[in-house]
């Protein structure tokens, strides 16, 4: 197929650095992985996505350690600083990639929040974007003085409503608010900024804001939330969607397509937004080299002990005495309520899954960890350098995605071989840029200027 | 006191004095950019000061002077790469912030910058700042002193709530952490409680040095206090910390005196005289002044009339002297804040072996 058969034949690719923080794919047992937790570790991998030419380095948020069983989960990486202060960090070091942090809006107030992103959006020179998350769970809330605090209903609720004053605060200031000599009546027009009130189901507030639009206007807003809600919620107010629906070509363009109808619902045209899916990427100079490769980092990932884990969740169960390497659990599945303590993992009827557990081992002769494994998530793209770049070309210019969020495997030299090898096969093919063009993230993502909201 | 005296500059804005603005090097815009806020942090290391220290509120800084502020936990964290010896201590409010919040800020403050992090405990009074939070009113010393204890308290047990070695990697079972090396926190305060265990490890220096005006935080609680007085011996006390005296200063520049400096600003905006130690004149004074203070106090926080014509004299004339003559110390390259300060590393109120540990980040 040549390009030009595509709806999308100049369709640029755009890559994300995801660092994820709490999770068991990033594996920690090489000899080769580094810190999670130093900032030496998010120095090196900024500079080489940075290096790579990509849009945005991302951190992750979680705001209480994940549990399992009433115990602290302690097979998983885990451990992360706080994303805005340590991309302020960041931007110190870097001149182009865009930085953003997920927070959520049910433990933060506009007042703080935005402020906090004005911040890192200035000290950055317009490279800021906030990926909008919504917390909600009573567990969480133990950590904060509002306590459990928000229905799951209203979590998309407050979100939007937080969006709207965030950006009355990020649009208070008028561009030529602050005077141009020391020699002026004020340091700023009493005229020119606005004070932002709001009075709704869930703010009552009067906020002075107290800093300017950036060079991008704000901050670029992202999303990451797969129910129709969420959904919705991305396609009234994001710039770019995170998704979760990057490694299947169908899968990928059912949700591009969901998307693109939603945003017509919501009355914006389809080029409004960015959808790049979360996807882990392994390479080999061979398609026999790279699949062995990626069993092998699977067996990283999914240790024994982790198998185990996953398992127990499953059937309700401590399995965590048994051996991963041998049978399922003979036992039935206990059904129990989800606490939500592990937050994605919310069994529809263990019994099923059970059973197609059961099935699958014993068509293919699996043990229980390579059972875990087989119906794990497909988590991403596994090839050499040339084939994953005409992949990744078939997969903009036909409009499944415009790009992807690159979780490494490894800190913090998992980007390496991809900005290496990766990177150039894409631009021979036209699909990557050769050099940054703008200077900040929504210029990267080809977003149309922020207009004013007031 | 035979102890060289800490030298701590307070950063925010352009000055100290309502009018600094005025007499600035740059347009106004300027103070709200990247390029300011690494050239003032630039300047402060290269004088030798040890400690920067960054004023914040949620609410435009009061009065004639920029209503813009970028927060200080940004700055510092920005700051800290632009850095190596400087210590760095943002403001933050204890009164209306989340303190789950706030402590996650601050030990990531203290892993950029590598063990150089401090935090300069405030209370909120205006209740401007409720409102724009949607929060109900603090109101009275009391509480404030309330929340700020609270806060301080949620913020060095989270500190603490992951003990130094917890993630230990232990390929053989597969455990990344020892959930024994982890702690809750169980905080039950009179208005809040927080469960813990903080997300961010223990951050480099265990504690993060804490600053706070003398009288905010319980007798203790605080590594520094920052004394006010208007003469030196008014500032003379003791204390379970270290003391700094806050001193207000104007220093004669090449071009013109203190005196005129201060009379031009004074035209825009006086700067009334509040408890504070107030120097204006010749960098020769004011050397003899910090020599006098280093016998009653342990350092000094000086916050310079107009950062752009009082840093350069600073550093200049008056910190070298300092060094020279033994009266201050540059704080070494590697060192910890706290290890500058004479600070030891205290090891985790919630470890089973509570020897301290000893020795820098
Ligand atoms: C790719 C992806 C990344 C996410 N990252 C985070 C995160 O870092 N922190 C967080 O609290 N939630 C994260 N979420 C969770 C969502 O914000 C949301 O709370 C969750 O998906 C439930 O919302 P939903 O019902 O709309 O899907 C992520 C979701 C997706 C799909």
């Amino acid at each position: 197929m040549s390009s030009t058969d595509y709806p999308r034949p100049h369709a640029q690719l755009h890559l994300g650095v995801f660092f994820q923080g709490v999770n068991h794919w990033t594996i920690w047992s090489l000899p080769e992985s580094g810190s999670q937790i130093d900032f030496s570790s998010f120095r090196r991998m900024i500079g080489t996505a940075e290096r790579g030419l990509f849009d945005a380095f991302f951190l992750g948020e979680g705001l209480r350690l994940r549990e399992s069983g009433g115990k602290i989960h302690d097979l998983d990486v885990a451990g992360r600083p706080d994303a805005i202060t340590q991309l302020a960090a960041l931007a110190g070091l870097t001149s182009r990639i865009g930085l953003v942090a997920t927070q959520n809006t049910t433990y933060n107030e506009p007042a703080d929040l935005a402020r906090r992103l004005s911040g890192l959006d200035l000290l950055s020179n317009g490279r800021a974007g906030w990926n909008v998350v919504t917390t909600d769970n009573a567990w969480t809330g133990e950590n904060f003085r509002r306590g459990g605090y928000l229905d799951h209903a209203d979590r998309y609720v407050r979100a939007e409503q937080f969006l709207t004053v965030a950006r009355q605060i990020w649009d208070s200031w008028d561009t030529d608010a602050i005077a141009t000599s020391t020699d002026a009546e004020d340091w700023a027009d009493p005229k020119g900024i606005a004070t932002v009130g709001a009075r709704t189901s869930q703010f009552d507030v009067e906020i002075t804001p107290t800093l300017p639009r950036s060079p991008q206007g704000h901050p670029v807003i992202f999303q990451a939330g797969d129910s129709a809600e969420g959904r919705d919620f991305a396609a009234r107010n994001a710039d770019v969607i995170f998704s979760a629906h990057g490694s299947d070509f169908a899968d990928a363009l059912a949700f591009a397509t969901d998307i693109r109808a939603r945003l017509r619902t919501a009355g914006r045209s389809e080029d409004a937004l960015r959808i790049l899916p979360g996807t882990e990427i392994v390479l080999g100079d061979t398609e026999e080299e790279a699949a062995e490769k990626a069993h092998w980092i699977r067996l990283h990932q999914v240790t024994p002990a982790t198998a185990l884990a996953i398992a127990g969740q499953v059937w309700g169960i401590d399995l965590s005495d048994r051996d991963a390497d041998g049978p399922l659990p003979a036992e039935d599945p206990v059904v129990v309520e989800p606490t939500g303590e592990m937050g994605s993992r919310r069994w529809k009827d263990p019994r099923e899954i059970v059973r197609t557990w059961r099935d699958t081992a014993e068509a293919r002769g699996l043990s229980l960890r390579e059972t875990v494994i087989a119906l794990g998530p497909q988590r991403g793209h596994v090839g050499t350098p040339a084939g994953l770049a005409e992949k990744f070309a078939h997969f903009v210019r036909a409009g499944a995605v415009d790009g992807f969020n690159i979780s490494p495997y490894l800190t913090p030299d998992g980007l390496d071989d991809i900005v290496d090898r990766l990177v150039p096969e894409l631009q021979e093919r036209g699909v990557y840029r050769e050099r940054y063009a703008g200077t900040t993230l929504r210029e990267h993502l080809g977003l149309a200027g922020s207009g004013f909201f007031r | 006191m035979s102890r060289p005296l800490h030298l701590a500059v307070e950063l925010d804005g352009e000055g100290a004095h309502p009018a600094a603005w005025r007499r600035a090097s740059h347009a106004p815009a300027a103070l709200l950019t990247p390029e300011r806020v690494r050239a003032l942090a630039q300047v402060a290391e290269n004088a030798g000061a040890t400690l920067a220290t960054f004023d914040d509120s949620l609410l435009p800084p009061d009065g004639v002077g920029p209503v813009g502020r970028i927060g200080a936990v940004e700055r510092a964290a920005f700051a800290a790469v632009h850095t190596s010896v400087l210590g760095l201590a943002p403001v933050v409010s204890t009164t209306y912030s989340e303190p789950f919040h706030v402590s996650s800020q601050l030990a990531s403050l203290d892993f950029a910058a590598t063990g150089r992090a401090a935090w300069l405990v405030a209370a909120t009074a205006d209740p401007a700042a409720a409102r724009s939070l949607g929060r109900p009113t603090v109101e009275g010393e009391e509480a404030l002193r309330r929340e700020a204890r609270d806060a301080g308290r949620v913020a060095r047990d989270l500190w603490d709530s992951w003990e130094d070695d917890a993630a230990v990697r232990d390929v053989d079972t597969g455990r990344y952490l020892d959930r024994d090396k982890l702690h809750y926190i169980d905080f039950v305060g009179e208005t809040y409680t927080v469960k813990g265990p903080a997300i961010v490890p223990r951050p480099p220096q265990g504690q993060l040095v804490v600053l706070a005006p003398a009288g905010l935080l319980p007798a203790g609680a605080a590594d520094v206090e920052l004394v006010e007085g208007r003469s030196v011996a008014d500032l003379a006390g003791d204390g379970p910390g270290l003391r700094f005296a806050e001193v207000e200063i104007a220093l004669d520049t090449p071009a013109h005196t203190a005196a005129e400096r201060l009379a031009d600003l004074d035209r825009h905006a006086p700067w009334a005289a509040g408890p504070r130690l107030r120097y204006a004149g010749p960098p020769g004074g004011l050397m003899a002044l910090l020599e006098e203070l280093a016998g009653v106090v342990d350092g000094v926080r000086l916050r310079p009339a107009v950062l752009d014509e009082d840093l350069p004299e600073l550093s200049a004339r008056v910190l070298p002297a300092l060094f020279r003559s033994g009266t201050a110390a540059r704080p070494q390259p590697g060192t910890s804040l706290r290890t500058t300060l004479g600070l030891t590393r205290p090891a985790s109120r919630f470890a089973r072996h509570l020897t301290p540990v000893e020795g820098t980040a």
